[in-house]
């Protein structure tokens, strides 16, 4: 809430001009039946009385006055309803600026701050709930303020105005306002009570259906292959069934409620007529009063029937609020210190020295005792079971999570006392799952170095064993990848993303688990290319293939998070027994 | 009220704009679209027939209404008159009587039959939505595997969730709305004639007027609308993108470029929303204007014509009344033809899919299965995934008995295509593949996929007991068949571990159990099944160590005196298979076996040699 608060200052004129336009709004509509009671009151009925009983030439002048009394209230309503509209308008305006400038406001806070966020705050949200809270809510947030807010600062206007307007004309059928609110009040409740709880199981039965077919979507060879057809149908037919009649219910509902606001709306007039009959055979209300307060008593069930479709809508955005003020409230774990020292240097040695890390919110580490050395123009090769730690430890130079205990320097500085910048200028960090941005190639190389000549991109792509299938393409460099990456195969994508590492030329490379989805030629020449091309660089390649890293100069082998084994291949053959199960298990005995 | 689909469809972008706004899309070809919609909707002829006539008395009773109502205005407004005379105002409470129970009467009459049509037209809309999944979801069962090579999983779920909940949400709204409005705009039409057609004339001058300026205000807002829907999918776009990609962001020190980027597309999407939104929202201050100008015009001139005794002040109420409902219809025809237009839209995407052409029937006498013995061979074996391309040419294999042949080959070189032609998910352009002599097409479909076993790298699990999971296939075996299963595939071992044992539940995401232990319960599916035939996919990429060890020996266990398919990775089991298919860029490149291949100096020479070749 008092982020809204916050983000609502700078357009505190335009939410006052709203204010005035609906007020402006709302009393302008109310005055409209109230001329209208003149023309029937005075123009009609009381000019009449006076013709009736006046003779001559002051009949005639009488005749006369009143056609003008009728045109000239008629053209005050005219002009009445110019400003209903006018005022109409301007809140309009306001309130689109006010929702669309507020959420602007909003979901660049939020984006912000997000994008300040490290591995340790994405875990705490999720990825994809982040990009709701950025997209979703906030849009719901602005659905509020300019429809929502509107209602709720019109709606009680008009209604008090009415209520006030109509206890004016007929002080003593004021209980009848009270039975319209009453009457509207109950069918809400009805609907918030019996329908709305409704909506959420039907939000589950939707996502359940949405999962079976979705499960027999993906499974679909394997349906077909165990000839499980008829089970899988029954599984979503039990599902759908069930969707059926909770909607059928939630349906019947409303179907049963709807028809009743209308009733309401039909019968008020009918009961003020009636009870108006008695008050004007008392001479206590006259004609014209009556038929005002009839519009009146419909301006009172509109605004309250707005008002509570606001009860409907109020929880869901107050929902969203909550949702971005989390994000928002957050504090970042990770943060720069205020003296930074600058590591600027061509070549980079990285020390894990008693490093150990786990994640929050988690009994154990991730990874213990971890202490090792990767020097410039090496390979270091980290290998062990998946879960084993190897990501986690890598995260940790970049400073995407931070040691709990020990530390991990480069040249001798803590990546803690460097600056986001600097540290991240030195490393060429190529993760898990290949990530490239919608685009060309070109720009997705551009992005890491702007300044790069189209010779440059080449060599690097060259180098990364992407340049031949990028030639075959007809727009070659220019090509277009859509989002993910997702018109390139696995392994194109991890040779783009090579490139984009090598292009950016750091004295520093991670390469996690990078070359999987290279078949075994494509994966030999990138490393060849690779050490003859990355010579001062210190590299990191987290790997799966024995093959692949075989030839390090230094390998890691590493066991439930701590390191098991250290050094090169021979060696670790014979005193290295997991990696001795590794390498056997995918290599053979002959090696 | 039809409940959206939820999750992340950030791009879908709910703006504000009311429906019309959107304009909808248009359906490609509206005969034949509606021609099989109304055949959905033949079932219900009765009740459908039943929601009209409800419709035409409800609004006919409503719009009786107002005259009446006008009438009881006018017996006070005559007794008062009357009473100018003699002092003493004395209405005429018998008439009025009878004309308030007549309105309360009316009304209830047509509370209660709003209610019968509403009861009635969930009954059939939810019917009828249940009828469209029902139908799809076993459509999906009948479709050859290829129609899934073009059509992504997500475009069939959308048909199904979301172009079947809009159709859901139109049956019930328009047929109604359409009848309502059109019984409405002509009984009001009626009831302002016996009024007065004078007054009547400014009424119905006043709809080309409004329609002249909804029409211009669309034309304005419309490209506005679909500015700020552009500008609204940029920028959750960019969100999106931004957040799956922030390790990158972070690690190429992209933030403020990243923010910079966001803000330009988002001060794009401040300035076409708020004119989208004042363009779409001049709409109702304006037709109200008009709306209130009649209305003044009716009280100007009707008083007037009240004063001559032409009308009467009840008939200036009573008018007043329904020059305000005269105006609602005309916009509700025109929103309901929009939706309308979309749902046929939408019911057209749906049709589509189920007259998509489905597989080949079985063929009428099928052969038994249980007798065979696993001989198969391919003979001319020709195939393409599509006319123009064959990438299996003329292929020739005879694998005996409980042989072992290996599909070897870079990544992404169909080495699943041979299994999908033995299978039958695809049919072959020529020749024929046999087991033990007969053709695979003289198999009934379910019948020759039972004498497959397949353990595949993606392994298929789904919400429910590890019991249920390895039963999937033989539901009707005993639990001791099971355990026995479960212990030759060395998945007792980890479930005797586990809280519940058997009754272990995995979750939606099947995330609760490792990558490795999912595909030790996929090999106990297949032991529990005991097929003729083997299909194994070797790839244990994101499996530790231990687990692979014992993948492997199951593997192994399973292999025994079964005719087996390998999709190989593991050096191991190309040199001992019996045939080796070697697969690159969809076709098949050499058939032999390892030392053949090796002698050859080929395509699989070369992929071996890489592998083992030191840099």
């Amino acid at each position: 809430m008092k982020h809204l608060l916050k983000h609502n200052k700078p357009y505190i004129p335009l939410i006052i001009g709203v204010i005035f336009a609906l007020c402006l709004q709302a009393y302008t509509n109310l005055t409209l039946p109230n001329i209208m009671s003149d023309i029937v009151n005075v123009g009609i009925q009381g000019y009449t009385a006076q013709i009736e009983t006046a003779v001559g030439a002051e009949k005639e002048a009488l005749i006369a006055r009143q056609q003008s009394y009728i045109l000239k209230t008629g053209l005050k309503m005219l002009g009445v309803s110019v400003l209903v509209s006018l005022a109409g308008l301007l809140s309009q305006f306001f309130s689109a600026r006010w929702g669309a400038g507020l959420s602007r406001d909003l979901r660049k806070t939020v984006f912000t701050k997000i994008e300040s966020f490290s591995g340790v705050e994405f875990d705490k949200f999720s990825t994809a709930s982040l990009i709701t809270r950025t997209t979703n809510d906030i849009n719901a947030i602005q659905m509020i303020t300019t429809m929502g807010m509107r209602m709720m600062i019109f709606a009680p206007i008009m209604g008090f105005g009415a209520i006030f307007m109509a206890v004016k004309k007929a002080p003593s059928m004021a209980w009848i306002n009270a039975l319209c609110v009453l009457l509207v009040a109950c069918v809400m409740t009805i609907m918030f009570k019996v329908v709305s709880p409704k909506f959420l199981v039907i939000q589950k039965i939707v996502d359940k259906l949405n999962l079976i077919a979705r499960e027999s979507l993906s499974g679909l060879l394997v349906v077909r292959a165990f000839s499980t057809q008829k089970y899988e149908q029954d599984r979503y037919d039990e599902t759908n069934r069930e969707f059926k009649e909770v909607n059928l219910f939630v349906n019947r509902a409303t179907s049963l409620l709807n028809p009743a606001m209308g009733l309401f709306n039909t019968l008020i007039p009918v009961l003020i007529v009636w009870v108006g009959a008695g008050r004007i055979a008392q001479s206590k209300l006259l004609v014209g009063d009556m038929m005002a307060f009839i519009q009146y008593s419909a301006n009172i069930m509109q605004a309250f029937m707005m008002v509570s479709s606001m009860f409907v809508m109020a929880p869901r955005a107050l929902v969203s609020l909550k949702r971005i003020g989390e994000v928002l409230d957050t504090e970042n774990e990770i943060t720069e210190k205020e003296n930074t020292i600058p590591v600027l240097s061509d070549r980079c040695s990285v020390e894990f020295k008693d490093v150990s890390f786990a994640y929050p919110n988690s009994d154990g580490y991730a990874i213990e005792d971890i202490s090792f050395t990767v020097n410039p123009g090496e390979i270091t090769a980290v290998i062990g079971s998946t879960g084993c730690g190897k990501t986690s430890m890598v995260n940790l130079i970049p400073r995407l999570y931070d040691v709990s205990k020990g530390s991990v320097s480069i040249n001798g500085v803590d990546v803690r006392d460097m600056a986001f910048d600097n540290l991240r200028s030195l490393i060429g960090y190529v993760p898990q799952k290949s990530s490239l941005l919608s685009g060309t190639i070109n720009s997705n190389m551009l992005r890491v170095k702007p300044d790069a000549t189209q010779e440059e991109i080449k060599k690097a792509c060259e180098i990364a064993q992407a340049a031949d299938f990028i030639e075959k393409l007809p727009e070659r460099y220019d090509a277009p990848v859509s989002a993910g990456g997702s018109n390139f195969s696995g392994g194109q994508k991890q040779r783009l993303c090579i490139a984009r590492a090598v292009l950016k030329k750091s004295p520093i490379y991670i390469f996690d688990d990078s070359f999987s989805a290279l078949d075994f030629t494509t994966d030999l020449n990138l490393r060849k290319a690779l050490k003859e091309n990355l010579s001062d660089s210190a590299i990191i390649i987290i790997g799966q293939r024995v093959s692949s890293i075989m030839n390090s100069e230094q390998i890691i082998v590493m066991d439930e998070g701590k390191i098991v084994g250290k050094g090169m291949h021979g060696e670790l053959l014979k005193t290295c027994e997991q990696y001795r199960e590794i390498a056997y298990s995918q290599l053979e005995e002959e090696v | 009220m039809a409940a959206r689909q939820g999750g992340p469809g950030p791009r879908r972008g709910g703006g504000p704009g009311g429906a019309m706004m959107r304009g909808g899309e248009k359906p490609k070809d509206i005969k034949a679209t509606l021609s099989k919609f109304l055949k959905y909707l033949g079932k219900y002829k009765i009740g459908i027939a039943l929601i009209i006539i409800l419709s035409v008395a409800a609004s006919l009773f409503n719009i009786a209404g107002p005259k009446l109502l006008g009438n009881a205005t006018d017996v006070i407004y005559n007794s008062v008159s009357k009473s100018l005379s003699t002092g003493i105002i004395e209405i005429d409470y018998a008439a009025l009587k009878k004309i308030v129970l007549t309105l309360v009467g009316l009304y209830l009459l047509s509370y209660i039959f709003s209610v019968i049509r509403g009861l009635t037209m969930s009954g059939i809309a939810n019917n009828i939505t249940y009828q469209f999944r029902k139908d799809i979801d076993e459509k999906i069962n009948r479709l050859p595997l290829s129609y899934f090579d073009t059509t992504s999983t997500g475009d069939v779920l959308s048909r199904m969730t979301n172009d079947v909940d809009s159709i859901s949400q139109s049956i019930r709204e328009t047929i109604t709305e359409l009848v309502s409005s059109f019984i409405a705009i002509l009984g009001t039409v009626a009831m302002m004639l016996t009024i007065s057609p004078k007054l009547t004339a400014i009424a119905i001058i006043m709809i080309p007027i409004n329609l002249f300026i909804i029409m211009n205000i669309v034309k304005i807002s419309q490209p506005l609308y679909r500015k700020q829907q552009r500008s609204l999918g940029k920028v959750n776009g960019h969100i999106e993108e931004m957040m799956s990609n922030h390790i990158i962001v972070k690690s190429f020190n992209l933030e403020e470029k990243s923010i910079a980027e966001f803000s330009k597309h988002s001060d794009e999407l401040y300035n076409n929303a708020w004119k989208s939104a004042i363009a779409s929202r001049m709409m109702m201050p304006i037709t109200n204007f008009i709306g209130n100008a009649g209305y003044v015009l009716v009280c100007i001139l009707g008083a007037k014509m009240a004063v001559s005794g032409e009308i009467t002040v009840g008939n200036i109420q009573s008018f007043v009344q329904y020059i305000r409902r005269f105006n609602q219809p005309v916009q509700q025809i025109s929103n309901v033809m929009t939706m309308l237009q979309s749902s046929l839209a939408c019911s057209e995407r749906i049709f589509e899919f189920l007259d998509a052409p489905e597989e080949e029937p079985d063929t009428e006498n099928p052969h038994e299965t249980r007798s065979i013995i696993g001989n198969v061979e391919f003979k001319n074996v020709t195939f393409g995934y599509t006319p123009e391309e064959t990438v299996i040419d003329n292929f020739n294999l005879d694998v005996h008995p409980g042989e072992k042949v290996a599909i070897v080959g870079p990544t992404g070189a169909g080495k699943t295509t041979i299994v999908k032609l033995l299978m039958r998910f695809y049919e072959l352009n020529g020749g024929s593949i046999t087991i033990d002599g007969i053709d695979i097409r003289d198999f009934a479909r379910n019948d020759l996929r039972e004498m497959f076993g397949m353990v595949l790298q993606d392994t298929w699990l789904f919400k429910g007991s590890i019991r249920d999971n390895i039963m999937y296939s033989k539901p009707e075996r005993s639990e001791d068949e099971m355990i026995m299963a479960a212990k030759r595939s060395h998945v007792h071992h980890f479930v005797s571990s586990l809280p519940s044992g058997y009754d272990f539940e995995l979750n939606e995401e099947t995330s609760n159990i490792s990558q490795g232990q999912k595909q030790l319960i996929t090999i106990a599916r297949a032991f529990l099944q005991n097929p003729k035939i083997l299909i194994l996919d070797e790839a244990t990429s994101s499996v530790d160590t231990r687990t692979e060890v014992a993948i492997q020996k199951a593997m192994q266990n399973l292999m025994k005196d079964r005719t087996s398919f390998i999709i190989a990775h593991r050096l191991s089991t190309i040199r001992d298979a019996d045939k080796i298919i070697v697969m690159n860029g969809g076709r098949i490149v050499e058939v032999g076996n390892h030392r053949q291949l090796l002698k050859r100096g080929g395509f699989y020479a070369n992929l071996y040699k890489s592998q083992f070749e030191n840099t």
